[in-house]
């Protein structure tokens, strides 16, 4: 093949975002030669659009916290979905991976007595997010932006190299940005070989060798017409770990971040960060009721105030008062949101307000939400700090991805492959709390970073190598919209996707509607595989588009096929044919995999029994709370004193 | 509420091109990066652009609109009267990839040479403490979204490509101030390295910079004014001077 480069690395990083960085730091520093591959310029990925901030139980702020509550919080968010070691790893090991950044160089917000500040948030039962303004993403990416320049320059210190200059760029750890990965690559028995892709810049292939691949490439949200998710966001890691034989879990469930942007059109979708209310601001309905004290489900009774005085009491006093029912997790506030809009009760383009002008002094607002001030003053005209912003729901985050060990990160079925952060399926269980995210992306990748590297070591020199024939059968692929003539237009069937997606496989759905998406996808998968493109490879979004809306199509059918199988409404999924959470259900996991006997694209879901909580997990909770998610056989032994168990799910 | 505007889009790539016109449908709220979507999708499938967030906060989408450095995801159309051409044109200080899309590597090279935070010896994980008002002085640097505007605009380079080796420009002066104004950033040596090695005597203080940037940041009167203030006290300050001749500062302490 000519214009072709290619690369050896021991452990090569698909995504540049906070996952994919912490994971090239851990590798780099276990001594692995490591590539990290940018879909697009380093220090652009969509973690630089996270806001509130990290999640980690330091217990700054709130001395009470510890690792223990912050699992139990975790799971309650997950509703019981969450795989427990997941969820427990991710508990513990949250604060060191918050303090490590502080070793690097960042700048969180601080106490009065000069420690990381934390704030309050949806679902977290005490202040615990470390959090810059409402930037905390930049604040992330930079760090650990800076943190690969500082190894990079560590190596050039060690080759000799003087302390302004630059070293030999392809030394221990390099950075290839606008790179994508079409395919990876697999041995004959399936184990990791590599990955295959293409410079955005030139068009040329680049092939990487590479025993270990670590998928950080984030979420799929770019199948949905309103969304608060990049370009980048269209599945591609999901799908890469489906065509090289691993599974994905969970992928029903889709969060809908409750507060997204609704005017005007363009930035319909947007995010506004639940900093807003985390710091103070409340969800009102047109009639100016402030109804999310009428959607506190009873799962969560206990723990949410009941009146406004007692809710606005709490951001003063959280002993005496409980919270505000507008932090309840994002799932059951995106419903009620959804609700509210349906029952007449909506703003004039379709959402409802959040307020937090009456709540807070201007200045209070401009300092603590920036670029919430910034983003309302220059796209919608509207100024936070004297009125209300119209806010909805919108499309933001996956709960689903590929199947890994807790410990390290390694990917279902297909040796060599690791997973860590969006792409990752069982952290979150059916919902994920704000605020865990970058937290899941600081733990996660650095233990993916590690599993790769163990990986790595335990092969020796016995590597293996990609099947014959695979890099050609892939360039082929790639450049078959080129080959189309009088195909149809990427963006045409883009739009149709995210339309079907958001229609009929959206936050509230119901199996004649899952079904229908299903049709379309079916008919739509001859169309994609015959669109055409225009021009040449150099830089062409195009041909771009036409690549991904394969993984888009593919990772869309994941989501509608679990979604119709699954009969109960949990977190990011909720059937309107099946509105309760059943107990049964919580034991069986979707487990989707490609077809490949026939045709690559085809997915088939199976259920698979869900890791059980171990003891010392399950003993955390008061054994009435455990009732209300778990059947009989699951709960650990009842004291005398208990009634008898009505068993879970009626909730 | 929709209209017709006229856009004129640099077409090309490195071996020439030129302005190309455009009829193109807008609608009530959008933004220019909107309209150059919509050429992509019905009129110029392979336009190329760079854009990932379009809020403003990854700083990729930065091109020129009629003339002016700007974000295509931050100006919105109402900003232009109806009957105006509307001309969006590459960053004009760095080489052209294609179309709207450029070569930024100068910058990642410029960042490659600052020496990053040194953390201070012995303290461990958890045991940073520093005062919110400290913070907030390198906060505001931090704010940088690297969309590298300031950096198009600056006069030292912008038609003086020889200058490039010499000078980090904007984007690196408040990435040294940063570090100079971090509390607990362990080397001393931040204001030497920005004259010495990225060239901050070349900036004569036009604020260009700070005209241009997305984030406001005050990057010349808040960075780049005390960092030539501060470079100019120590190394014409003789006791300074002379303690450095006689106990040979090295940059860690």
């Amino acid at each position: 093949m000519t214009d072709h480069e290619e690369h050896r690395y021991d452990v090569v990083i698909i995504g540049a975002g906070g996952a994919g960085l912490r994971a090239a730091i851990a590798a780099r520093e276990a001594g692995m030669r490591t590539a990290i591959i940018c879909k697009s310029l380093f220090g652009k990925a969509h973690t630089v659009m996270a806001e509130g901030g990290i999640a980690a139980s330091m217990g700054n702020v709130n001395s009470k916290d510890s690792w223990q509550v912050h699992f139990r919080d975790t799971m309650r968010g997950g509703k019981f979905l969450n795989h427990p070691r997941m969820a427990e790893l991710h508990a513990k090991e949250a604060p060191d991976r918050v303090w490590e950044l502080e070793t690097y160089g960042a700048l969180f917000d601080r106490t009065p007595d000069g420690r990381i500040s934390q704030r309050n948030f949806g679902g977290h039962e005490y202040p615990r997010l470390a959090h810059v303004g409402d930037r905390t993403g930049l604040e992330l990416i930079r760090t650990l932006q800076q943190k690969i320049v500082s190894l990079r320059q560590d190596e050039d210190t060690a080759e000799g190299v003087s302390e302004y200059g630059i070293g030999d760029e392809d030394a221990g750890l390099r950075v290839f940005a606008e790179v994508t990965i079409t395919e990876l690559l697999t041995d004959d028995s399936g184990a990791i070989a590599g990955a295959f892709g293409y410079r955005r810049e030139t068009g040329k292939f680049v092939t990487f060798h590479a025993p270990a691949v670590i998928l950080a490439t984030g979420g799929i949200g770019k199948s949905f017409k309103v969304t608060s998710n990049s370009w980048e966001y269209t599945g591609d890691g999901h799908a890469l770990a489906l065509r090289a034989g691993s599974t994905l879990v969970n992928m029903e469930f889709v969060q809908f971040h409750p507060t997204g942007m609704v005017w005007p059109p363009s930035v319909k979708g947007i995010l506004v960060t639940e900093s807003v209310r985390g710091d103070g601001g409340v969800l009102r309905n047109s009639e100016g009721t402030r109804f999310m004290f009428n959607y506190v489900p009873d799962v969560f009774r206990a723990k949410y105030a009941e009146t406004e005085e007692e809710a606005d009491g709490w951001y003063k006093d959280s002993e005496k008062n409980r919270r505000p029912p507008d932090l309840l997790p994002r799932d059951e506030v995106a419903r009620a949101i959804n609700s509210e809009v349906k029952a007449g009760r909506g703003t004039p383009h379709g959402g409802v307000f959040l307020d937090v002008s009456t709540r807070l002094p201007a200045e209070e607002i401009k300092r603590r939400l920036p670029s919430m001030h910034h983003q309302f003053s220059e796209l919608a005209d509207v100024d936070i700090t004297k009125e209300a912003m119209e806010v909805g729901p919108t499309c933001h985050y996956v709960m689903g991805g590929v199947e890994v060990d807790p410990d390290t990160a390694a990917a279902a079925r297909v040796p060599g492959l690791f997973a860590a952060g969006e792409v990752a399926g069982g952290m979150h269980g059916s919902n994920r709390l704000g605020g865990n995210s970058l937290s899941d992306l600081l733990v996660f990748g650095r233990r993916a970073g590690l599993g790769a590297s163990d990986y790595v070591q335990g092969l020796g020199d016995s590597r293996p190598a990609a099947s014959p024939g695979s890099i050609e059968s892939a360039a082929e692929r790639a450049l078959a919209p080129f080959q189309v003539e009088d195909g149809e237009n990427p963006y045409t069937l883009h739009r149709e996707l995210q339309q079907v997606m958001n229609d009929l496989v959206g936050i509230i759905r119901k199996e004649e509607e899952i079904q229908q998406a299903l049709d379309a996808i079916d008919a739509l998968k001859p169309r994609v595989a015959a669109v055409s493109v225009e021009g040449h490879r150099q830089f062409n979004p195009g041909w771009h588009l036409a690549l991904d809306l394969v993984n888009m199509l593919q990772v869309s059918e994941c989501v509608a096929r679990a979604a119709l199988i699954r009969q109960e409404s949990r977190g990011g999924h909720t059937r309107d044919d099946y509105p309760e959470m059943s107990a049964r259900w919580r034991r069986k996991l979707l487990i989707c995999a490609a077809d490949t006997s026939n045709d690559t694209t085809a997915v088939t879901v199976t259920e698979q029994p869900i890791t059980p909580i171990r003891t010392d997990l399950l003993e955390l909770f008061e054994r009435s709370e455990l009732e209300k998610y778990l059947e009989d056989d699951e709960l650990p032994p009842a004291p005398a004193a208990d009634g008898p168990s009505e068993g879970g799910g009626r909730s | 509420m929709s209209r017709d505007a006229k856009f004129r889009v640099w077409r090309g790539d490195a071996s020439g091109g030129g302005l190309q016109d455009y009829t193109v449908e807008v609608n009530e709220g959008e933004v220019v990066l909107d309209i150059i979507h919509r050429l992509q999708a019905t009129q110029a499938g392979d336009l190329a652009v760079r854009w990932n967030c379009k809020a403003g906060k990854c700083g990729s989408c930065s091109a020129e609109i009629n003339g002016r450095p700007r974000l295509l995801c931050m100006t919105r159309m109402s900003t232009f009267t109806d009957d105006e051409v509307i001309t969006v044109t590459p960053m004009r200080a760095f080489p052209v990839i294609r179309d709207l899309v450029t070569d930024v590597s100068f910058n990642y090279q410029k960042a490659r040479q600052i020496p990053s935070f040194a953390p201070p010896e012995g303290v461990g994980l958890g045991e940073y403490r520093m005062a919110q008002v400290d913070v907030e002085r390198s906060q505001e640097f931090r704010k940088c979204i690297e969309c590298f505007l300031c950096q198009n605009v600056c006069h030292v380079t912008r038609d003086h490509e020889e200058n490039k080796q010499a000078f980090s420009g904007p984007r690196f002066f408040i990435r040294a101030a940063e570090l100079d104004m971090h509390p607990l950033d362990a080397r001393t040596d931040r204001r030497e390295f920005a004259q010495e090695h990225q060239g901050i005597g070349l900036c004569n203080i036009t604020k260009c910079c700070t005209e241009v940037c997305p984030e406001h940041i005050k990057i010349t009167d808040n960075g780049i004014i005390p960092m030539k203030e501060r470079v100019v006290d120590r190394r014409y300050d003789p006791l300074v001077w002379l303690g450095n001749k006689l106990f040979r500062r090295s940059g860690k302490e």
